[in-house]
């Protein structure tokens, strides 16, 4: 059944996904690998996302994308809101870690409930013209709904990147994972920091939801999938690390491709679980980590 | 006898939940490893007893007693994980495990793959009018040795270590508490628990299907439980459970299930910012307060 064709095709296919699950990933790579937020509801807010491509797409005929970049500062205002909640429950006080955890797993389920109570159990899709096309390089068929999702995830890679090195704001979100008391001599106040990157986080979820409509077709409980695979990128780039995270995510995404193509899609999810277990287990700091 | 039917499947879930809740304590409450994959342990107890049904046809003591057997060695696996892993690692690990899990069952077409089995009831033994009265009655049982071993630990030098390893591990371990052995026995004896809660749980739903097996109503329900009852006393998870198992079977029948687990997501949010030692916390508050 091996064919060299089927196995260019799944590498390919696979770095393509790779590039989108970069863009799922960066939001937890800012909040959990900079900030120390473990935000486990982060992938809900990226299926939140995808429901507001499909809802503006299906009301009002508005591309994806499109919707995907004007909800971003709405997310961001959403990422304030979640913040500061965060912030006065568990921050404050100084018992962030586990209590903090709980917290998102709830937020995770409330809005997991609420898309289920509003759109129901169906799988949701949008129409685009693009969405169906594709075009061939040699053996190799590439599909627009992989291919813009890819490119779209390599831009915002690159703007974080920017943003976080050459900014004054990205580099105070760098030194307050570091050393937030030294933040603070500098007349800098460390948590408007922290909010500002974590809405950031949030925001980058409006993009990855619309991207990940563009993908397939999606349902309220699908975002549980991506919890195991964005914290195994994010665990395997080492933590914080945006270039880290863009190889994870080419990494797992080929991984998985392989996966699906030689041993069948049902397999698919247990890789990435499979793979952070082990990462976990036997080299915590992530195969790029400091 | 019908409305009668319902109080005896109702309060089986209720039951379920208690011991859920206990087990989920042991580990999250008295010991601080916040365990995400209930789902996990619940179901290997689930498909162990699945498996004996098809295979020998076992009746359920038996089953109770393969499926504690395999979700305490898998809970003993996950103890050593506890070696590396904590706090917010050792939770992602808890989850990735059930979703592994998940995905292997899924896959075993033996116990009926993704689109699950059914399985049909025996005769329930004697003195037993039908089955639902039976299964109540095991669940009865298995709800009073799980808080029975709950306040056993609580009340013994082994509570002591565990809230030893909560507090801070490190200076647990120079003050010589075993701590190894203790998170070992903790994540054993809570992963069987767990696994004990899922074995009657064929013959109650009669079709199994990984769907609503690796459900993530039960991890949230197991540690939503325990917080808002109190994290600190083996009756917490019952006052949690009771509360949130009954309100949830009401709101089932008088609203949706949906709607229903919504309101366990705003309840559980509200508990962990507002009462983080839950109704438990809140009376001993109300009560020094009193004393004062």
């Amino acid at each position: 059944m091996f064919s060299l064709d089927l196995l260019l095709n799944a590498i390919v296919a696979g770095i393509l996904i790779g590039g989108f699950y970069a863009a799922v990933s960066l939001g937890i790579s800012v909040s959990f690998g900079l900030l120390d937020v473990v935000n486990i509801a982060h992938p809900s807010f990226v299926i939140l996302g995808s429901y507001t491509a499909y809802a503006m797409n299906r009301f009002f005929g508005f591309d994806p994308l499109l919707t995907g970049l004007l909800f971003t500062p709405i997310f961001y205002a959403l990422g304030v809101v979640v913040y500061r909640l965060y912030y006065l429950g568990f921050e404050r006080k100084g018992e962030e870690s586990l209590r903090g955890l709980v917290f998102f797993f709830g937020v995770l389920f409330i809005v997991e409930v609420a898309l289920l109570l509003a759109y129901g159990v169906d799988y949701r899709m949008i129409e685009a013209g693009y969405v169906g096309q594709s075009f061939h390089i040699g053996v190799v068929g590439i599909a627009f709904r992989l291919l813009l999702p890819c490119l779209v995830g390599l831009m915002i890679t690159v703007a974080l990147h920017l943003f976080l090195s050459k900014t004054f704001y990205g580099r105070a979100i760098k030194a307050v994972s570091q050393d937030s008391q030294a933040l603070r001599l500098m007349g800098v106040n460390p948590v408007k920091i922290k909010r500002i990157a974590f809405a950031l986080s949030i925001a980058t979820a409006s993009l990855a939801g619309a991207l990940l409509i563009l993908i397939g077709p999606v349902e309220p409980s699908i975002g549980r999938e991506y919890i195991g695979r964005v914290f195994a990128i994010v665990v395997l780039g080492g933590m914080g690390s945006i270039s880290g995270t863009l190889a994870a995510s080419v990494i797992l995404g080929v991984v998985e491709s392989l996966t699906a193509t030689f041993s069948g899609p049902s397999w698919a999810p247990a890789v990435s679980f499979g793979i952070l277990l082990v990462v976990l287990a036997v080299r915590p700091a992530g195969l790029f980590g400091r | 006898m019908g409305g009668n039917r319902y109080i005896y499947f109702a309060g089986y879930v209720v039951l379920q939940y208690i011991v859920l809740a206990t087990a989920w304590n042991v580990l999250g409450g008295y010991t601080g490893y916040v365990n995400f994959g209930t789902a996990a342990f619940f179901a290997t107890g689930a498909y162990s007893a699945l498996v004996l049904i098809l295979a020998f046809n076992a009746t359920l003591p038996f089953q109770i007693l393969a499926g504690a057997l395999a979700a305490g060695l898998l809970g003993l696996g996950i103890g050593y994980l506890t070696l590396r892993l904590r706090g917010v690692f050792f939770s992602i690990a808890t989850l990735a495990l059930s979703v592994v899990l998940q995905t292997v069952v899924s896959n075993w077409e033996y116990v009926g793959g993704g689109k699950g089995l059914s399985i049909i009831r025996p005769k329930p033994p004697a003195l037993f009018p039908s089955h639902a009265e039976y299964l109540f009655v095991v669940m009865v049982l298995l709800a009073a040795a799980s808080v029975a071993l709950a306040w056993w630990i609580e009340h013994s030098w082994v509570g002591r270590g565990l809230a030893a390893i909560r507090d801070n591990e490190e200076a647990a371990e120079c003050m010589g508490v075993p701590t190894l052995r203790l998170k070992l026995f903790a994540t054993t004896l809570s992963g069987c628990l767990m696994g004990v809660a899922g074995t009657p749980f064929p013959y109650y739903v009669t079709l199994v299907e990984p769907g609503s097996v690796f459900s993530l109503d039960y991890a949230v329900n197991s540690l939503a439980m325990p917080m808002i009852g109190g994290t600190t006393t083996w009756v917490g998870p019952i006052i949690g459970a009771v509360l949130l198992g009954t309100a949830q079977q009401v709101a089932t029948v008088t609203i949706s299930s949906e709607l229903n687990l919504l309101i366990v997501g705003i309840v559980l949010v509200a508990f962990v910012m507002l009462a983080p030692q839950g109704i438990v916390g809140l009376v001993q508050r109300l009560f020094r307060r009193r004393g004062a």
